[in-house]
């Protein structure tokens, strides 16, 4: 896996957004905003689908498992890039978060309908290319790109 | 299938989004996990639930699923009745369980998702 690298250079366009701690009714919104930017753009509809999953489900986790976050959107020539930033907990086995099945998600969270340890294996899978580091203490970063 | 004929079959009411009752839907997708709702579904699904919180309707809209029936007689709060709209996804409530909806929808030719082993 590649060092997580925020790469600035050819993005047409920048989108920002701050993503709050067990803020259920407002979780999605960030990802609404990016899907329909991405939409006014005319990008097409299967680079569009994958987008809108993995930032859904990274904003979801933000909401579940962090102290709070970002989640930034960089449109380029080529590829829409995803940065996913948290200010913590962080995570101690990375293998073990991405392992289908496995979760750490409360109860709130799975009443919600998520916590059922798909979050990050289904980030992975519908990208191009995947990067995520993390330290407990500190936080998560996660880049994720989709190709058109 | 067009919607009309889902709530037909049924017996549901529609609570959001009427205008769309004319489209068709290809498959359903019962399950009231929306990772696996994310993780399997793609295309012109009915999503059958019986989570009636927002992260249903959002669910559907990364998905662009145009319809969403309720089952065990669940019906959504008004902001998220109300999100639906915004989002032009048609919410029908059925009293039916999951098993019984999908079922009588199964009978009356609608197909399920089939997903890769």
């Amino acid at each position: 896996m590649k060092p997580y690298m925020k790469d600035p250079a050819n993005a047409a366009m920048k989108l920002h957004y701050e993503v709050a701690k067990d803020d259920f009714a407002r979780a999605g919104e960030a990802s609404s905003k990016i899907k329909s930017v991405l939409k006014q753009l005319g990008i097409e509809g299967g680079v569009l689908r994958r987008i809108a999953i993995a930032a859904y489900e990274a904003e979801i986790n933000l909401v579940i498992h962090s102290e709070g976050g970002t989640v930034e959107a960089f449109i380029k020539p080529d590829c829409i890039e995803l940065y996913i930033e948290d200010k913590g907990p962080g995570i101690a086995d990375i293998d073990l978060a991405m392992t289908q099945g496995y979760s750490t998600a409360n109860p709130a969270a799975r009443e919600m309908g998520f916590g059922a340890g798909m979050g990050l294996p289904n980030m992975q899978k519908v990208c191009d290319d995947f990067t995520i580091e993390s330290e407990p203490g500190e936080g998560t970063r996660i880049k994720m790109v989709v190709n058109y | 299938m067009d919607l009309k004929h889902i709530a037909e079959v049924t017996k549901a009411n529609v609570i959001a989004y009427k205008e769309g009752m004319n489209y068709e839907v290809k498959a359903a997708f019962s399950s009231d996990l929306m990772s696996d709702v994310l993780a399997y579904v793609e295309g012109d699904v009915l999503l059958m639930t019986g989570l009636i919180n927002h992260q249903v309707i959002r669910t559907a809209e990364m998905l662009d699923l145009k319809a969403i029936l309720f089952v065990r007689g669940k019906r959504p709060a008004e902001d998220v009745i109300q999100l639906a709209e915004e989002k032009h996804i048609v919410l029908m409530c059925t009293q039916y369980t999951m098993f019984s909806a999908s079922g009588r929808l199964f009978q009356s030719g609608l197909v399920g998702v089939e997903i890769g082993s």
